[in-house]
């Protein structure tokens, strides 16, 4: 499935590429890195030009380059319930110290390759070659060791040497893995309140301040001005915190650009999800959630803005040249519902494409385009986060993208990692089949705990969809 | 009155909420439901209305809750839904429905959606930043609506006396509870750790003066009682709820006393006082901030071990030998705090364990073995 990637995504890569390369250039500089939840106001941290990464976001990538159960393991081995978020789990596992590493042999210090790793060797004419036990022969190019648990203060505490050096070495090298430990935190809890006690216990890991945003739920889709109040506030508190733990004053200039920057990447990021509202897409929905790494890394950057802008271009080429990098004939539409589970990416995809069901709407869309004029516009934009708004606004935003995304179903992900997420969904699903016609299927999973999915199950419920929307396209024409 | 009769009395009251919401309804009271937690009650009171608990049940299971919940939300929650589905609580006037938890948190949208327009139900968001001026402010505008609506139901506006009032009921009602936990450590060969929970269980289903005066002449009476030399050991218990007669019974067997609790249906409920003078919404907004050492509850001082040391020492001081957690099944604020809870348990060599419950429990085989092992090491 080789794809040519577009310059607006490469471009959309690099960014989130650099910030992770800044952060652990301003660590070895003896510079603050923070950590924050993703929907707390960036824009405050820019002001003050601190390097900050996101856990949410490192989790899913950890998830998706499968060591999700092993750092969820991590996080029960430390007394964290397997009932809490994966996120959650991995996050605190790696704030513990634990790490995903590769073995290898103390005493040789070569890596020790895992014997059913790797991809199947080819021969020229692109059959897999069988070995002797009847196996697909492995492509030794492909293979990789096995991976291991470490703890990087076990690996401090070790006598300087090649032995230490090799502990360090072995840590698995993406970024997601090597991001630079915390001296503070940014929690804002308007996404659910599991970040409150999570950023907490990171806090108490490693003996850091935390700056708290407290975003209570909201039952009415109006943000009312007493708790636009209350966010104001909690703004110039944490300018406060901000200016006692930098030693330096809120810079206004950056704070009105980085805003700026904000609101600028916001539109482009709205104007990307809104070419899915094409027939056929240009491209499939599931990028979105590739992208949604600039958008919470990268969004007060003006490098995030121009990527996506950069995109956007790309997007109206294929749009004139009537191309789409979707990888199979559009033949149905569908919002899908939820964070995917990146563990299983390939197994979320495949009855996909084998049914010709393209993604062309997801929540995300709305729910980080949020574009504000001023500071009472930002605490509000910041109130209106995927899990704090009221169901009334919850099925406005999904039936909003449903109708201009023209979609003919929904796949909704039961996600076990998300109770503030999966709340309501059943309610959502009777709504959308009541105001929309469409059929919606549910299939259980995980954002990151592999443990939880069932592929089998999933296959079963987008046969369902698909059988549904036949009979309701038939009946459309009939 | 014998401290037995006094003792059935509460466990009357406790084990048949049914009868008493159907007594209040036929004195011609109007009975607003309280979901967990933290909602003012005070202001139900002040509204001359009956505030009634609801915390789930023992005795029901999820049936027509599915359509509303994945199951993989807590029995509490999806319970409380279940009775307000099944009819058992058609009869009340209104509902509130706080949201401190991510599980309350889309609830309070199934709970407004399920019950429709049968029963008002009143949102309540706590703010978790609630120390500053502001963090005050928001709280107070946050009561004030429920107290409009609360007005409303009533028919009628509560004024701040009588919110003074209330709040008089209620320290009173807090003190007596806190009083007669102390006596209950004392006393532990009467007061079973079944009638200690039916007795605070009592208190979610009456209306808190009639609950005080009965529960003042009960620690009277056991204050007359020479403190008893207790010869099993003493344990303090921990969670969100344990009020299970069969749970409890497993105690009895094991001759395991209660000597204190962390459970937010119990003693986590009423630590805190509010002020008798002053804007008394204000003092009801304080009262809320002061709240401390909570699974639900934002700590600034999060760096330090606050909450974990605050029960390791509850454990030392109560005179127990060690601690029982009861982890709802689901409960993730609960169970995000256990690996700090259990460091400082053991930095303090106390021991301790955990047992998964939840309220569909109907066997208690597995319960009854951890325990009595537990009990053997103490
Ligand atoms: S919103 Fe859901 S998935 Fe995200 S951190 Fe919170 S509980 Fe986890
Ligand atoms: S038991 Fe836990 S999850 Fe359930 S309502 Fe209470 S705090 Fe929330």
């Amino acid at each position: 499935m080789a794809k040519e990637v577009s310059p607006g995504v490469l471009a959309l890569r690099k960014v989130v590429d650099d910030v992770h390369a800044d952060a652990r250039k301003a660590k070895a500089e003896g510079k603050l890195v923070g950590w924050s939840s993703s929907k707390f106001p960036c824009e405050l941290a820019a002001a003050f030009d601190l390097d900050v990464m996101y856990p949410e976001n490192q989790a899913a990538g950890i998830a998706a380059n499968r060591d999700g159960e092993i750092m969820c393991q991590a996080a029960e081995d430390l007394g964290f319930d397997n009932d809490i978020c994966g996120y959650a789990r991995i996050s605190l596992a790696y704030a513990a110290g634990k790490r995903a590493a590769r073995k290898f042999d103390p005493e040789t210090l070569e890596y020790i390759i895992d014997p059913n790793s790797g991809k199947p060797l080819k021969d020229e004419n692109g059959k897999v070659i069988i070995g002797e036990d009847g196996k697909p022969v492995k492509d030794p190019k492909t293979q990789q060791p096995y991976t291991v648990l470490v703890d990087i203060h076990e690996i401090e505490a070790l006598p300087d040497g090649a032995l230490k050096d090799k502990y360090w070495e072995s840590i698995k090298p993406y970024r997601q893995m090597r991001i630079p430990q915390p001296d503070f935190v940014l929690c804002c809890n308007n996404i659910c309140n599991c970040m409150t006690k999570w950023y907490e216990n990171i806090a108490r890991m490693c003996n850091i301040p935390l700056i708290m945003i407290d975003i209570p739920y909201n039952n009415t889709v109006e943000v009312h001005d007493s708790n636009v109040a209350y966010v104001r506030a909690q703004f110039d508190a944490a300018i406060k915190q901000l200016e006692e733990l930098t030693g330096k004053k809120f810079d206004e200039k950056k704070f009105e650009q980085a805003c700026a920057n904000a609101n600028r990447t916001a539109s482009a990021w709205l104007r990307v999800c809104d070419y899915l509202q094409y027939k056929p897409a240009p491209y499939s929905g599931f990028d979105l959630f590739n992208h949604m790494a600039d958008i919470v890394t990268a969004r007060a950057k003006v490098q995030a803005a121009e990527a996506f802008e950069l995109l956007e271009k790309d997007l109206e080429i294929a749009i004139k040249e009537g191309t789409t990098t979707t990888p199979f004939p559009e033949k149905y539409r569908v919002m899908f519902e939820g964070i995917p589970c990146w563990p299983k990416l390939p197994d979320l995809f495949k009855p996909l494409k084998a049914n010709g069901v393209n993604v062309t709407a997801v929540v995300y869309a709305p729910a980080f385009g949020f574009v504000y004029e001023d500071l009472d516009g930002m605490a509000r934009a910041y109130y209106k986060a995927p899990n704090s708004v009221c169901i009334e606004q919850g099925v406005d935003w999904r039936e909003g993208i449903c109708r201009d995304n023209k979609v003919d179903g929904v796949l909704v992900h039961y996600n076990r990692s998300c109770k503030p997420w999966s709340g309501y969904m059943a309610e959502m699903q009777r709504r959308f089949t009541a105001d929309l016609g469409i059929p919606c299927a549910g299939f259980d999973g995980d954002q990151a705990d592999p443990r939880n999915f069932n592929a089998a199950q999933y296959e079963t419920r987008v046969q369902g969809l698909v059988e549904a929307m036949e009979q309701n396209a038939m009946n459309k024409e009939g | 009155m014998s401290i037995e009769t006094m003792m059935k009395e509460f466990q009357a009251i406790a084990y048949n909420p049914n009868k008493q919401l159907a007594d209040f309804k036929a004195q011609g009271k109007k009975v607003i439901g309280v979901l967990p937690y933290y909602a003012p009650e005070e202001l139900v009171y002040a509204a001359g209305m009956v505030p009634m608990g609801m915390w789930g049940s023992n005795n029901k299971t999820i049936s027509r809750a599915k359509e509303y919940c994945a199951t993989f939300y807590c029995t509490i929650a999806q319970l409380a839904l279940e009775m307000l589905l099944d009819g058992t609580m058609d009869q009340l006037d209104g509902v509130i429905t706080p949201t401190i938890c991510d599980t309350l948190r889309p609830m309070s949208q199934n709970f407004r959606v399920a019950i429709g327009d049968k029963i008002p139900t009143i949102f309540l968001a706590h703010p978790q930043n609630r120390f500053a001026s502001w963090g005050l402010q928001f709280c107070i505008d946050q009561y004030t609506n429920v107290r409009k609506m609360l007005d409303q139901i009533s028919g009628h506006e509560m004024t701040d006396e009588d919110i003074r009032n209330a709040i008089k009921v209620y320290n009173a009602s807090r003190a007596a509870r806190r009083e007669f936990v102390k006596l209950a450590n004392d006393h532990c060969d009467v007061v079973t750790p079944t009638l200690r929970s039916a007795v605070l269980k009592a208190s979610y289903f009456m209306l808190k003066d009639e609950y005080t005066a009965k529960l003042v002449a009960l620690n009277e009476e056991l204050k007359k009682l020479p403190v008893c030399d207790w010869k099993g050991v003493k344990v303090v218990t921990s969670g969100i709820i344990v009020d299970n007669p069969k749970l409890l019974a497993i105690f009895e067997e094991n001759n395991i006393a209660i000597a204190a609790d962390d459970v937010a249906h119990e003693s986590r409920s009423f630590r805190v006082d509010a002020a008798e003078d002053g804007d008394p919404m204000m003092a009801l907004a304080k009262q809320f901030a002061d709240v401390d050492y909570e699974v639900l509850l934002y700590d600034p001082k999060s760096s330090e071990n606050r909450r974990g040391e605050f029960v390791a020492n509850m454990v030392k001081e109560s005179g127990a030998q060690g601690l029982i957690l009861f982890m709802q099944q689901f409960c993730d604020p609960e169970e995000m705090e256990y690996p700090y809870l259990k460091k400082a348990l053991d930095a303090e060599g106390i021991p301790h364990i955990k047992l998964g419950v939840d309220q569909q429990m109907r066997d208690f085989g597995q319960a009854s073995t951890a325990i009595q092992a537990f009990a053997d090491v103490l």
